[in-house]
Order: C-alpha cells, then sequence, then structure tokens
C-alpha cells in the first residue's frame, strides 16, 4: 500500500486510542477530587496544595508539563481540564487529536470501510459541537462519550476492515499508543504517590490506587482476576505483565509485534528489519519478567528505558515504512 | 402549503406546466408530497441534509479563513427529465463529445480546421488552454477526453442549450450518487411506482473506461486517482470516486518517475502506475513542463506521459476547448467534421474580440452575462442585469483592455424547479450536469447533477455561490 496512506492509517489509530485515554484519566480524577477528604479541608482553607498534587500528575502524565507551565502557569483542576480537552494549540488534547485523526481519515477516505470513516467523522462532530459550548457542558457525560465513541471505532474497524496491511498499521499506532499512555499512568502515579510516606496504607492511598486502575480501564479486571488485594505491586504486575488484559504493556506489544509480522511477513523468532529487532527484544524480555526484579532494579528506570524504545520504534517504522526515498 | 397550488410564474418549470398542474411523470410525486402530515416534509428535508453531513458530502470553499467544510445545500424536490427529452439529450452530447474529441486530435496533430480557415488561428494560439507541449501526442485510441461534465440549461421556452463543455476536471458526480441514495430513504415509496433510472452504477462505468486506456499486453494495470490533496474543494469526490472503483487515490508526493515508468511510493518499494485518472489542472501536473511552482503534480510526468508509458484521463491540453470563445465556434466544428447540425445548439454568443460583437456587448451591457474566456465556477462573470452602474463600468474597461478574453451571452430566463424554502414552494432557477464517459464508446450517465440557485431570483448554481442541489430523474418511460 501507498506509504503514506500506511503513515495516515497508523496516525489515525494513535490519535483516537490517545484522545480515549486522556478522556479516561481526567474523568477519573474529577471523579478522585470528589473522593478526597483532605482536599475538601486543604480547599476549605484555601491551601492550593493538594490541588495541585491532584491535577499537575496528569498533565505529566502526558509528557508535557513544561508547555503546561509556559500557557498556563500552576494547575488548577479548571486549567488542566481545558489544557486536555479543549485546547485548540496544545496538539495531544482531545479536540486536537480529534482534529489530527479526521484529517488521517480524510487523506485515506477511499482505504477505509465507510462505516469506519462515518465513526470518525461523528466522533469528530461530537468534539467539536462540545468544544464549542463548554461552559454548559456534562463533562462526565462528555468523557463517557468520548471512551465510547473510541470503543465504537475500534469495535467498527474490527467488524468491517480487512485484515489486510491498513488493518495492521492501524493496531500497530493503536497498541503502541496504549502501551505508551498505560506506561506513563503507572509511572506517574506510582512515583508521585509512593513516595508520599503520610499516605501509605491509609484509605486515601487505596482510593489512590484504585483510581489508577479506573484510569487504565483496570479496576474491574483486576478484581476479577483472582481477589487480589490492590497493593501497588499488585498493580503494577497487573499493568504491566498482564499476558491476558488488553491495555497492559505486555499485551500491547505482544499485539504490535503480531501486526508488525503480518506486515513484513518475518516468522517469530527471527527478524530482517531493525523495527523487528527492537519491538522483539522489548516484548521478549516481557516474557520472563517477574515484577519484583522489575521494581527491585526500578520501575520508574524500567519504564523510562520502555517510552525510550517505543519512541526508537515509532522512528524505525517512520523510517521502514513511510519515508522511502525517491530513486529517481 | 400544498405542492399542488404551487404557481410556476412566468418561467418553464420542470415540475408544473402551470398553477396546479403538475407535468406528467411529477403528479405522482405531488400526491405523494400532499398527502403528507404537516411538518413531514420539512422532516424528511433535516433527515436528508443530516445524512449527508454524516457520510461527510462536504465541500471546501477557497478564501474561507476557518478551512472548513460545509454540506452542499440539498433540496428534496428533484427535478424530472421524460424519457423523450433525454434520449434527445442523449443524442446531442453524443454528438458534441465525439466532435469535440475529434477537434481536439485535429488541433494538436494536423490542424486542418485551421487550414480551412474554419477557426481562425489566433483564436487557438491565444486561447490560456492550448498547450504547446502536447502538439504531436496521440492518446490512446485517439480519444482525449474521457470524462465530461456538460453544462445545459433551458429557457423561458423550454430549449435546452449548452452552457459549457467542461472538458478538463469537471466534478459533482459524486454528489449525483450520494443525493440519489439519500433520495431513495426520503421517497421510498415513489422510487417504487416511478420508473427512475438507476444512477448506481458509474464508478463502473469510470473504471471501464480507465482500463480501457490500458494497452492489451497489460494483464494486471494499476489505475490511480491523482488528487491535489484534502484542501481540494472536491476532494470528497476525489476519495469517493477511487474508494467507489477501489483503485488508490494517490497525491503527487505519492508519484516518481523512476526507471522510465511513473512509479508509486509504497511501503513495499516503488509500483508502477498505468492509467492516471488525474483531477489535478493540466498547469499543475508537470513542474517541468508546466508550472513550475507546482508542488502538486510529479516532475518529469510529461516525459512519460509522451511515449505512453503511462495514460492519463483526461489527456493533457483538452482544456483549450473549454476556452469561451473556442465554445462559440463548436457548432461550425459539429458542420465541418460530420456535416450535420448540432442536435443542442450554444446559447448564442457575442466575441468581444469582433468588432460588430463588441459595439453590441458594450452597448448592452445592462441585459447580458459576461463571462471571461478562461474562468470557471463563477468566477470573473458579470451579471448585467443585476451588476450596479460601477461593476458594469469597470467590466467595460476590461473588455476593452483585453477583447479577446472576454464573451458574452443574453441572459436566460432559466427553468425553475419547486424548493422547499421555508414552510412552502417557491420556484428556483437550475441547470443541468450530464456526465459522459468515452471508452470503447460514448456513454451518456442517466442523470447528472442539477444545481440550483438557492436566493430568490439568482441565477448563479455554482456551489461557492450560494448554489445548492437536487437529484435529477431520468424516466425511463
Amino acid at each position: 500500500m501507498l506509504s503514506r496512506v500506511a503513515d495516515a492509517i497508523y496516525w489515525l489509530n494513535r490519535y483516537i486510542e490517545r484522545a480515549e485515554n486522556v478522556a479516561r484519566f481526567v474523568d477519573v480524577n474529577i471523579t478522585l477530587t470528589l473522593d478526597l477528604p483532605v482536599a475538601t479541608q486543604a480547599q476549605s482553607q484555601g491551601s492550593p496544595l493538594v490541588l495541585e498534587l491532584q491535577w499537575e500528575p496528569l498533565v505529566l502524565v502526558t509528557g508535557d508539563l513544561n508547555l503546561f507551565h509556559q500557557r498556563y502557569g500552576t494547575a488548577t483542576s479548571q486549567q488542566v481540564i481545558e489544557f486536555l480537552t479543549f485546547d485548540r494549540d496544545y496538539p495531544n488534547s482531545i479536540l486536537s487529536c480529534l482534529c489530527a485523526a479526521r484529517e488521517n481519515a480524510r487523506s485515506i477516505r477511499e482505504i477505509l470501510s465507510t462505516e469506519v470513516w462515518q465513526e470518525v467523522n461523528s466522533f469528530y462532530h461530537l468534539v467539536q459541537e462540545a468544544a464549542g459550548r463548554p461552559q454548559d457542558l456534562d463533562l462526565n457525560h462528555f468523557f463517557l462519550q468520548v471512551k465510547r465513541a473510541s470503543h465504537t471505532f475500534a469495535g467498527v474497524m474490527d467488524a468491517t476492515m480487512t485484515r489486510g496491511e491498513a488493518w495492521h498499521f492501524g493496531q500497530m499506532g493503536r497498541f503502541l499508543e496504549r502501551a505508551d499512555k498505560t506506561s506513563r499512568i503507572l509511572d506517574v502515579k506510582y512515583f508521585i504517590l509512593l513516595p508520599s510516606v503520610q499516605f501509605v496504607g491509609t484509605a486515601l492511598d487505596e482510593v489512590q490506587w484504585m483510581a489508577l486502575l479506573k484510569s487504565a480501564s483496570a479496576y474491574e479486571m483486576y478484581r476479577k482476576q483472582g481477589g487480589h488485594r490492590i497493593t501497588p505491586q499488585g498493580v503494577a504486575k497487573f499493568l504491566v505483565l498482564s499476558r491476558e488484559f488488553p491495555r497492559s504493556i505486555h499485551f500491547c506489544l505482544t499485539q504490535v509485534e503480531e501486526s508488525l509480522r503480518r506486515i513484513t511477513g518475518t516468522p517469530a523468532g527471527d527478524w530482517r528489519w531493525p523495527v523487528e529487532r527492537t519491538i522483539g527484544r522489548l516484548r521478549s524480555d516481557l516474557d520472563y519478567q517477574i515484577i519484583d526484579d522489575l521494581i527491585q532494579a526500578g520501575l520508574h528506570e524500567y519504564i523510562d528505558g520502555l517510552q525510550r524504545n517505543l519512541n526508537a520504534f515509532d522512528q524505525e517504522v517512520f523510517k521502514t515504512f513511510f519515508s522511502l526515498q525517491s530513486v529517481a | 402549503m400544498k405542492l399542488a397550488d404551487y404557481d410556476p410564474g412566468d418561467f418553464y418549470d420542470e415540475l408544473f406546466a402551470g398553477p396546479g398542474q403538475p407535468r406528467p411523470g411529477a403528479d405522482l410525486l405531488v400526491r405523494r408530497i400532499d398527502s403528507f402530515p404537516p411538518g413531514e416534509l420539512t422532516r424528511r428535508q433535516q433527515a436528508a441534509q443530516a445524512a449527508l453531513m454524516q457520510l461527510g458530502v462536504t465541500f471546501n470553499v477557497y478564501g474561507d479563513s476557518q478551512g472548513a467544510e460545509r454540506v452542499w445545500p440539498f433540496d428534496i424536490l428533484p427535478r424530472i427529465v421524460t424519457a423523450q427529452e433525454w434520449e434527445r439529450l442523449e443524442r446531442g452530447l453524443k454528438q458534441r463529445i465525439h466532435v469535440l474529441n475529434l477537434f481536439l486530435s485535429d488541433i494538436y496533430g494536423e490542424q486542418k480546421i485551421l487550414k480551412d480557415g474554419v477557426i481562425p488561428r489566433e483564436v487557438i494560439t491565444s486561447a490560456k488552454g492550448f498547450l504547446q507541449p502536447c502538439v504531436g501526442l496521440q492518446p490512446p485510441h485517439g480519444i482525449w477526453c474521457h470524462i465530461t461534465g456538460t453544462d445545459l440549461v433551458r429557457d423561458r421556452q423550454g430549449d435546452w442549450f449548452v452552457l459549457e463543455d467542461n472538458l478538463r476536471v469537471p466534478s459533482g458526480v459524486s454528489y449525483v450518487l450520494e443525493n440519489r441514495r439519500v433520495m431513495k430513504s426520503t421517497f421510498p415509496q415513489v422510487f417504487q411506482m416511478l420508473p427512475i433510472q438507476p444512477v448506481d452504477d458509474y464508478p463502473s462505468h469510470l473504471l471501464e473506461t480507465l482500463l480501457h486506456l490500458v494497452p492489451s499486453y497489460l494483464s494486471d494495470p494499476t489505475v490511480v486517482v491523482l488528487t491535489p490533496g484534502v484542501y481540494n474543494s472536491a476532494y470528497f469526490e476525489h476519495t469517493f470516486l477511487a474508494q467507489q472503483m477501489g483503485v488508490e487515490l494517490v497525491e503527487g508526493r505519492d508519484l516518481t518517475v523512476a526507471d522510465g515508468y511513473l512509479q508509486m511510493r509504497t511501503t513495499r518499494g516503488l509500483k508502477r502506475v498505468d492509467v492516471i485518472y488525474r483531477r489535478l489542472d493540466d498547469d499543475f501536473v508537470d513542474p517541468l513542463v508546466f508550472r513550475p511552482d507546482s508542488l502538486l503534480g510529479v516532475p518529469g510526468l510529461m516525459e512519460v506521459y509522451r511515449p505512453g508509458r503511462v495514460a492519463l484521463a483526461n489527456a493533457l491540453g483538452t482544456g483549450v476547448a473549454d476556452d469561451k470563445v473556442v465554445y462559440a465556434y463548436v457548432p461550425r466544428m459539429v458542420r465541418y467534421y460530420l456535416g450535420e447540425d448540432p442536435i443542442i445548439p450554444n446559447v448564442p454568443t457575442y466575441l468581444c474580440w469582433e468588432e460588430q460583437d463588441r459595439r453590441y456587448v458594450l452597448e448592452h451591457l445592462d441585459q447580458l452575462v459576461v463571462k471571461a474566456a478562461n474562468e470557471s465556477g463563477g468566477y470573473g462573470m458579470l451579471m448585467g442585469q443585476t451588476a450596479t452602474p460601477t461593476e458594469r463600468a469597470d467590466f467595460a474597461q476590461r473588455i476593452e483592455a483585453n477583447p479577446r478574453n472576454y464573451i458574452a451571452q443574453p441572459t436566460l430566463a432559466l427553468s425553475r424547479v419547486p424548493t422547499i424554502i421555508g414552510e412552502g414552494f417557491e420556484g428556483r432557477h437550475v441547470d443541468l450536469r450530464p456526465y459522459v464517459l468515452y471508452g470503447k464508446e460514448i456513454y451518456v450517465h442517466p442523470g447528472g447533477l442539477t444545481r440550483v440557485a438557492l436566493k430568490k431570483g439568482s441565477l448563479v448554481v455554482n456551489s461557492s455561490q450560494g448554489g445548492g442541489s437536487k437529484d435529477t430523474w431520468v424516466l425511463t418511460q
């Protein structure tokens, strides 16, 4: 298929997935702040400290904290929500993601099934329409709609697209984005929350960890996997190593590698392109990993390395498939 | 208000012969609509518009800072063309396309028509669309204009005229197909009862037309649609046609000339392209030969096009016949090449570069429509009747400064079709653009795009100037 088209369907899926993730963790955070007695107290005393504690990590997850500070200064709920949902100048806001997703979809309409195009189109109109009236918007309902639209998009892709190259480039984009977001959520929460000694083991602590699971849509599935208590270690294990949970890093990388192999035709256990080697090493490392070792060696360091590798992978995908140089 | 009470006024109306008198074929529709409970028609109109929005059937407006796409206003009252009328139009269009094609072959070949003095040589050499690099070109099967969208209009008496030929890259056919899709869910019962010719097979005919350009020894040819990109006003249509034909939609940057062939960049390396349905103007196709500033085309394309290593539809150079001065000579071409009279006449046209015509035009500016010879889309036009004295004076100056570039035509009282305006029905002026394909033979697609000027009294139907569209029903009996 055309390199430009492969590029566009890859990014279409990444942007939709990104929008969903942003919606999910903003939503969880709103709900969470409502539950915090500490926050209520601090708020009534006029202290910004706890509020900041709640909202700044959200921006940290996106990796764009510096940009946020430049544009908005300190993090208040309202500003963070505006930044992450409707800021047209912030390229990773939900609105910007949908504009970019639709622009990509528009440039490859003939590749997409009509149903997929319609879904992207109405998703875009949904967000555009909401962005036009932020004052009287029911945020909770809006984020629900965004998540649902993203799921519908994935479902319609699944139900109407042939499993050709286009599909696999799309899958690669979606799961790469998802692995990246899950790792960021885990990283930020783990290292923002854990060192705050005064919270460890308290009811608040448990609420926070539940929130972390919920922002990865993982809470119910975590509970179901065998009655585990919610512990930092258990959460990390679930989000990094689960072989079955569709948002865990291991699961996502396995999907990315699978789609890549379908595209290149290289058999498992072998590699021809550097891009295959990068993902193969990342995934196989997780195959044999245990969470105790990861935590001992430093989960933050691991995630840092993972993100560097995911970026390298993205660059290699670009070089291998999207940027064919003219030989004329 | 009942549609049956509609008054066509002092115009030819496509649905009504007189007040309360639907034409044959229209009576069934009128009865159906009048049987709706109050509000139902409005509801269906809104549903149709919403469906088009959902389908993403939009166009881009140039010069709109929002860069926004809009849904083209669609009116659910159709235009109906009877079988007899259509039979004549079909013959007329075939005749005209045949002749224009002979003309293009001639003009880029032996130029007999110039040597015989039927058309003055300077008309051709001064036409912006006449491309010197195309002289001597021999496109496959001698076909130049594979896809045409001829603009037809009717006057107060109901007589048909050709207004423009549109031999370059006519657009709009996607609306014909999408409008029909929406109409079938708007008036399902009427479709069951009226013998309306289907339009859905256009993409198949188009693909056949394009495949006809492939040399027979190529067993697995690659056909592509070349678009200027997402910001083009007709981008929706480009994607639509590529999708319906199941071929790749490419941009100039996807293509390159390598190893003596045109190739596209794919995830598995370069792949040869055999036929391009190009939706890019001649000027932009190859920056090495035409506009050097074009980023939309493919450098070196002409060099592989000329020896026939890739085919283009339409062929390069067809724009010469879109020049409105050349248009004025089409009836003479018909007589010259075929020895026949034109079945569908031209709109009478005054050529400003001829002394006598120019004087007449300048004296009657308030009654005429003046058009620049090389513009389209409703740009560069003066509607004399409604223009202000300043605008007329401005055009008079332009005509004097460059008479070759202007023609004038009488203001036609275009035919009308009842249109939903607010809660009632009012007549609005329309034109008709049928699409003609030239492959193995000439095929006229049954229907075409009916464009409607939604502003009261307006005669300008272009989408960029407040026009909308309607479905066109061609009856089989």
